[in-house]
């Protein structure tokens, strides 16, 4: 049913109807409505669940890594501090192949200090092992959330759903919450099939010797090759249930036969497309949405840039000293696909730098200059960038004299 | 496509106010957005909240740069640039203040900004209202049922229905109350002195 409900409502509403078991969460900054929300739909007796509040999200990792692996369906959600403190968990929790479903509410990590939207809490993570869905609006943050369970439980690979923070979790607006009828339909209960249990005992996260640690790793990996088609397949169910779909790992919207692509990531995508709608040029654009993150749809990838001539990345994270994260991986993925293809890595909306609908034609002036760098900050205000005044007398290290 | 930005101060229910507006326009089968823009989390740090209302859905997620509508909650916050930045030339600001519109455009004076002629600027003094009927210095039902009235996108009633799913016994009536209030003392003061609204 179409609901005006803030986007972390709405998240936490789609949580619950999945019939978690087990809840961990660190309830401090940096936290959003989800976690706050799923402890009142607990406590007012109206979802079956174990809410467990922890000390850190160290622990949040922990609880819910434990919970899924014996038995439980499990649930967190954190943001930037807390991805990093989690990280150890994160890699534990996907070496050990035990599927769990975590909400990034994006956020940008310190220092400096920020609490707004980027995407590099998520991308910190990227080798962790988990599968990443970005979305680009509320509903496909439910209509997501939804089938991480589906597909973590499936393919025994932990999901993080990545949500913008703010920028959608705060967001009020019109989304369709399906009902638990469908839900039920779609997702069965959970049983995982490694479960710890003392009647039949197992060990996990046993020392690996040389000997078998690259198979392990082997077969992490070929588990995300299987997840491709997963996700496309389980995006394509929900969609016979909901008639709505999230775009599987990659969709496009605009001119297929355009010479100009735009590959974005999340709620920027609503932007762009609001921005083409009654755009002069838009015939010649052609907008690109890369939804799975992990596993890196290079196949749909190369199809999806066919024909274009200019291919703009936009990234919202940064590895300092090399460039754009996504721009990288897209860079990396088309390597001799297209020789006449010119790929512009452009790094936006850093820590909760809006993104306006004027950015289309900022980015189409980056098109036409033939003379634009392969990699920039394209929202960068050169008269913010802090200058030092040279001291005139230097400062030298503490005397201990007087 | 209205949209609207509120200004407030943190503790004055800025973001409350655009999610009941933005609840509003759904009731009456809008497509409502709302959301903040975030500072630190502070009561009494500047903060903004943004509205978006149209017939048709929309996919976009930027901040309100160019509003039809301004609703400040703290008149001290006209002084500040970003305020009254973007405001479309024949837009409208409704703000909660015990001064009169010639004394808060001389404030703007003072602070360097001067709106166009064509800018219709309306005052209430919503936290007076507020204090009366709720007990506590919470404008924005007082706002938003004057911005309402004044503005006329969405039928009262909307505000109403929304405001009986949020609260229940004494507070809501005292919110049905600021409504009520809302609605005429600004009316009652356009009659005194028609604007350009």
């Amino acid at each position: 049913m179409l609901e005006a409900i803030e986007g972390s409502q709405a998240i936490a509403r789609s949580v619950a109807m999945c019939r978690p078991q087990v809840i961990a969460a660190y309830p401090i900054t940096p936290q959003t409505h989800i976690v706050e929300s799923l402890a009142q739909l607990i406590a007012n007796g109206l979802l079956d669940a174990q809410y467990i509040s922890v000390e850190s999200e160290f622990s949040a990792a922990s609880v819910v890594m434990g919970a899924a692996a014996s038995g439980s369906r499990s649930y967190t959600a954190s943001a930037s501090q807390g991805i990093m403190l989690m990280t150890e968990v994160l890699y534990n929790t996907a070496g050990l192949r035990i599927p769990t479903v975590m909400t990034v509410a994006n956020r940008a990590v310190s220092a400096p200090l920020s609490i707004w939207n980027d995407h590099q809490d998520s991308m910190s993570v990227r080798d962790a092992g988990w599968i990443q869905l970005y979305c680009a609006s509320n509903q496909e943050a439910v209509d997501t959330t939804i089938q991480a369970f589906l597909i973590a439980e499936a393919t025994e690979l932990p999901v993080m759903v990545c949500v913008d923070g703010y920028t959608l979790t705060h967001t009020l607006e019109p989304v369709d919450l399906p009902s638990q009828k469908v839900v039920d339909t779609f997702l069965p209960p959970y049983r995982f099939r490694r479960s710890l249990n003392p009647r039949q005992p197992l060990t996990m996260g046993t020392l690996v010797s040389p000997d078998f640690f690259t198979e392990a790793r082997y077969t992490h990996h070929i588990a995300f090759e299987k997840a491709r088609t997963l996700i496309t397949d389980t995006d394509l169910r929900w969609a016979s249930l909901t008639g709505r779909t999230c775009g599987g790992l990659l969709e496009s919207t605009g001119n297929p036969d355009a010479s100009i692509g735009i590959l974005v990531m999340g709620s920027v995508f609503g932007t762009l497309s609001d921005a083409l709608k009654d755009h002069p040029e838009r015939d010649r654009i052609r907008l690109i949405k890369l939804r799975s993150f992990r596993p890196f749809p290079r196949e749909e990838l190369r199809r999806e840039v066919n024909n274009l001539k200019i291919l703009i990345v936009l990234d919202r994270s940064l590895s300092p000293g090399y460039g754009g994260i996504a721009g990288g991986e897209v860079r990396s993925a088309l390597y001799r696909e297209q020789q006449d293809l010119r790929i512009i890595n452009a790094v936006v909306g850093l820590g909760g730098r809006d993104l306006p609908m004027t950015l289309l034609d900022d980015l189409l002036a980056l098109c036409a200059n033939q003379d634009a760098p392969d990699f920039l900050f394209a929202d960068l205000v050169p008269q913010r960038i802090a200058v030092e005044t040279p001291s005139e007398t230097p400062v030298g290290p503490p005397s201990s004299e007087a | 496509m209205v949209e609207i930005r509120i200004h407030g101060r943190g503790g004055q229910g800025n973001v409350s106010a655009a999610y009941l507006l933005a609840l509003a326009a759904f009731e009456n089968g809008f497509h409502g957005q709302a959301f903040p823009s975030f500072g630190a989390e502070r009561r009494g740090a500047p903060m903004s909240a943004f509205v978006r209302i149209h017939e048709t859905p929309f996919a976009r997620h930027c901040q309100v740069r160019s509003p039809r509508f301004l609703i400040v909650q703290d008149d001290s916050l006209l002084s500040l640039p970003e305020t009254s930045d973007g405001l479309d030339p024949t837009g409208t600001i409704l703000v909660n203040s015990r001064k009169s519109v010639s004394d808060l455009n001389a404030r703007l004076q003072a602070a360097g900004l001067v709106l166009p002629d064509t800018v219709g600027v309306q005052v209430i003094n919503a936290s007076d209202i507020a204090v009366a009927v709720l007990g506590k210095p919470i404008p924005n039902t007082v706002l938003l049922a004057a911005f309402l009235s004044l503005t006329k996108i969405l039928p009262i009633p909307s505000l109403e229905q929304v405001l009986s799913k949020r609260f229940t016994g004494t507070t809501l009536e005292a919110n049905l109350e600021m409504v009520r209030r809302g609605v005429s003392d600004i009316n009652a003061k356009r009659e005194r002195s028609p604007s350009h609204a």
